[in-house]
């Protein structure tokens, strides 16, 4: 296992700097259900930390953990060194984390550009009054704003939809655009909700280009949710594996792949 | 800004302008203000002034010396149009080396094949996806020594002893300007009208690429006269959007460019390039017939999904256009009211159908490469837009005959272009000699002797004849494809095929019959439009494949193959070339599988030998085969699909008189 006090180089040579965020014995309850049981990991500066898991083990539950929209009932979520208390919707927005679903959550009526446009909300500081007179301040923050936006529409070669409504495009376009939703907020730490689900061969390579992309231009830390193995495996620097809201395994794709409890999970066990 | 224009191009080769480089110099003096490129980038057009673009190629240029690129060097260069890559061969020109544009969807392989027969030492690639097919085959290049990558993305965690970014070659080039800017300027004056100007590969429709050897003389000349031919002054635009590896692109985007001054815009992507078009709104406008082809059919589409009141209007209008359009464009007379009614549509359907198409402010366009459908070259005539042929190939420099306005014909390709002589021989082979007329095949002498005699005749491989009264060429087909069927009647698969063409549910045929005593097709379903129209009737399928073997689109096509039939049966000579059998292929032709070259040309032989088991079913009367194909995937892996296909027996109309009129 990882000594994961000093950070680490990965085998591609990219430098892991220090804790981001640490789960310390989550448990999640919804009423009587245990969605998750005493977990605990971390996720480190610069990192793709892949969490897996088969259905229903608590995988979704443990994302909104991290994203500070669920609140543990027991245990601490350290990020940035400090305890993260219980927090407000937009405080929740303003912690530098971004995240795409699991069920494409974008507005279908706007255009790419527009739904883009929405992950800066934060950085617009210009009021209701100012934006409807459309001087100074509100023309140029949304110079500013758009300048982002574009660049981050260059990246993800999304530059042909731009003024096509979302509702119009092709479910793996969607995705593409939710991350460039996702990417415009300028993460720190960027939550990925199963972003392959349902892609065919080659939408799957696209995205995984992506996603390794933008980990090495912006040096953002990934934590995402996949099903498909062989992409997990590929993509991810360590893997935390859940199995009925524990964690059974945690360690490097290899690690993970030879431990014998996670292929019982995914392979299943006579319960004798 | 006219006069300037005249003034300039008095001035000959022999007054200095004997290289590209040298007209960059001219430009970037005479035009210092003018837009030289654009590109949209981010989302805005970023424009390049000529006096800014020659200092962007300069600092390149030196860039390159100090790299170590020396005179006689092959520079490859690969990528989609791009203000920066055409300053690469410009670049590479000024520093005396030989620039080499590939195609940019090349398969590693091919690539291989290119790099490894000119010996490039250089190669200045797009992006990573092109940097990557270079790294993967360097071990095959002998003399490949570095490579420059223009896009940064995804390249930081490379080896980089032999990769280098553009921008940094740049700015180490201005960093170096005292010590090499002498030795530029020393190479520069060194180009003459006979100095390599670029080579180019030729696709060819059979065998391995050839490298077509073009000098400044051949560029230059053929660049001027084509300008002169259609008055192309500073003002013009174009968008730059065709494989940077064609003759046609670095004429145009080039040669013709430098020529006259006039600005060079590239698209964002290869994607939005409907969107760029209209919003460049070009003046001269270069497509092959597939462009044309394809946004037709997108505009039939999206009409058909129109309200009833739209498209009642477009139909009667374009009826009418098609009446007296392109007799208006002609200066043919027409009838006041005629005239009057044609005014009202431009107003209301025309006008604003140029405008969505991108060709609002066309002079001057111009189809190449393949005969285009005459009902898809009327179409756009009747619109007003002034559709041209040309007749051409890489080794002519582009130009063999071109037509000129107002004797616009569209089962003609025109009168010789300027300077050009054509002559036909005996078997009715066209065989041409002109300034553009290339220097050689790079390390090919057998080949070239094969094709160019000593006194400078050139084979074209099309068989053609001149019309005896307006003087015209008319091509019949490539001479080896047309045949004899097995009675003794003409066989031009081309001419059949493009008739099929037209139906915009069909995207490619390919007719066989050569020495047989009946015709079969295969057809090549159009995804766009047959997808479109089974969405609309509410048709469910989950492949190309599916739905290419739906028995209700199978009907569809029989439709238009007994339509085509019946077309053809007109024809005395060629009515021997009905369709008897077809089948729907369960694939695209596809240049990654070697069916077609980048051109998008449908290559016979590889094709006939490849589905062999197909047309043997249809000749055997089969009413089903069972196949297994193999395909290349973009990444160059290779898989295979099989399928069970239905072959059909359309209709075929009897030719009663054909026996009389013997």
């Amino acid at each position: 296992m990882l000594d994961a006090s000093e950070g680490y180089v990965t085998a591609d040579g990219r430098k892991i700097g220090g804790v981001v965020m640490e789960m310390k014995n989550i448990t999640l309850r919804f009423g009587g259900v245990v969605a998750i049981k005493e977990i605990s990991f971390d996720i480190r500066e610069g990192e793709i930390r892949a969490i897996i898991g088969p259905n229903g083990a608590g995988k979704s539950s443990m994302l909104n953990v991290i994203s500070g929209f669920y609140v543990p009932q027991e245990g601490e979520v350290i990020f940035h060194g400090k305890k993260r208390p219980p927090m407000r919707p937009y405080e929740i927005a303003q912690q530098g984390i971004a995240r795409t679903f699991q069920n494409i959550a974008l507005f279908d009526g706007m255009s790419v550009l527009d739904n883009v446009m929405t992950g800066r909300l934060n950085y617009m500081k210009s009021n209701l009054f100012q934006q409807a007179l459309w001087r100074g301040k509100a023309e140029a923050e949304e110079t500013q704003n758009r300048e982002i936006v574009e660049k981050v529409i260059d990246f993800l070669e999304i530059q042909h939809i731009r003024k096509t409504p979302v509702a119009r495009l092709p479910y793996g376009l969607k995705k593409r655009v939710e991350l460039a939703r996702a990417l415009a907020a300028e993460p720190k730490l960027l939550l990925l909700d199963e972003p392959m689900a349902g892609m065919n061969v080659e939408e799957k390579e696209d995205m995984c280009r992506f996603i390794l992309d933008v980990n090495d231009e912006f040096g953002t830390t990934i934590a995402l949710i996949e099903h498909d193995m062989g992409v997990v495996m590929d993509l991810s620097d360590r893997v935390v594996v859940m199995d009925y809201g524990k964690k059974i395994g945690d360690g490097t794709p290899d690690e993970v792949r030879n431990n014998q409890e996670v292929i019982d999970a995914y392979l299943g066990v006579s319960h004798d | 800004m006219g006069g300037d224009v005249k003034l300039a191009q008095t001035q000959s080769g022999a007054a200095g302008l004997q290289s590209l480089p040298a007209l960059l110099q001219r430009n970037a003096t005479q035009f210092a203000d003018a837009p030289a490129y654009r590109e949209k980038e981010f989302g805005i057009w970023q424009c390049w002034t000529w006096a800014e673009a020659e200092k962007e190629i300069e600092a390149l240029a030196l860039g390159l010396i100090n790299l170590g690129v020396n005179e006689g060097d092959f520079v490859a260069i690969i990528g989609r149009n791009r203000p920066y890559l055409y300053w690469s061969m410009v670049a590479a020109q000024s520093v005396g080396a030989v620039p080499v544009p590939v195609y940019q969807d090349s398969v590693a392989e091919e690539m291989a094949y290119i790099l490894g027969h000119c010996g490039a030492r250089f190669v200045i690639a797009a992006d990573q996806e092109q940097a990557d097919k270079v790294i993967e085959i360097q071990d095959q290049l002998h003399q490949f020594e570095h490579l420059i990558y223009l896009d940064p993305r995804g390249m930081r965690k490379y080896d980089h002893h032999q990769l280098h970014e553009y921008s940094h070659v740049q700015n180490q080039g201005r960093a170096a300007y005292d010590e090499w800017i002498t030795d530029l300027n020393e190479r520069r004056s060194k180009l003459t009208y006979d100095s390599t100007c670029v080579m180019l590969y030729t696709s060819g429709t059979t065998g391995k690429p050839k490298g077509v050897v073009l000098s400044n003389r051949n560029v230059i000349e053929s660049a001027k006269n084509a300008s002169n031919f259609d008055k192309l002054g500073l003002n013009e635009d174009i968008l730059s959007y065709l494989p940077m590896a064609w003759v046609g692109d670095f004429i145009f985007s080039i040669g013709q460019a430098y020529w006259c001054g006039f600005c060079v815009n590239c698209p964002e992507s290869a994607d939005t390039m409907m969107t760029d078009l209209r919003e460049i709104g070009p003046t001269y406008f270069f497509a092959p017939p597939r462009v044309f082809e394809t946004q037709l059919t997108n505009v039939m589409i999206r009409m058909e999904d129109a309200g009833a009141m739209k498209r009642k209007m477009f139909h009667r209008y374009l009826e009418h256009a098609k009446k007296v359009g392109g007799d208006i464009l002609d200066g043919k007379p027409v009838s006041f009211m005629d005239r009057l009614k044609y005014k009202l549509g431009d107003l209301l359907v025309y006008g604003p159908l140029k405008d969505t198409l991108g060709f609002g402010r066309v002079r001057v366009g111009y189809t190449a490469g393949e005969a285009i459908g005459p009902e898809i070259f009327e179409f756009y005539r009747s619109l007003g837009i002034n559709l041209k042929q040309l007749y051409g190939q890489t080794e002519a420099t582009v130009f063999i005959t071109v037509q000129p306005d107002g004797e616009v014909r569209a089962d003609t390709v025109g009168v010789p272009a300027p300077d050009v002589e054509i002559k036909i021989d005996e078997k009715g082979e066209i065989h041409y000699r002109s300034p553009g007329t290339f220097v050689e095949y790079y390390n090919n002498p057998d080949s070239t002797a094969s094709t160019k005699d000593p006194e400078g005749w050139v084979a074209t491989g099309d068989a053609g004849f001149f019309e005896k009264d307006s003087g015209h060429l008319r091509i019949i087909d490539r001479a080896k494809d047309v045949g004899k069927m097995a009675d003794g009647s003409m066989f031009a698969p081309k001419f059949v095929e493009n008739k099929l063409k037209f139906f915009p549910d069909i995207l490619e045929a390919v007719l066989f019959g050569n020495g047989k005593d009946s015709c079969v097709a295969f057809i090549n379903i159009d995804l766009t439009a047959v997808g479109n129209w089974a969405e609309r009737n509410n048709i469910a399928y989950a492949s190309y494949q599916e739905l290419a073997g739906h028995p209700r689109v199978l009907d569809t096509i029989q439709e238009h193959v007994e339509a085509v039939n019946r077309s053809v049966a007109e024809d005395d000579m060629l009515s021997g070339c009905q369709i008897q059998r077809f089948v729907v292929l369960h694939k695209e032709l596809d240049a990654d599988d070697g069916e077609m070259t980048r051109t998008r040309k449908v290559r016979r032989v590889i094709v006939e030998d490849k589905f062999s088991d197909i047309i043997n079913a249809m000749y055997g009367g089969d009413a089903k085969v069972s196949t297994t194909t193999e395909v290349t995937y973009e990444d160059g892996r290779k898989g295979s699909i099989s399928a069970t296909l239905d072959i059909r027996d359309p209709a075929i109309m009897t030719v009663p008189s054909k026996m009389a009129a013997e």
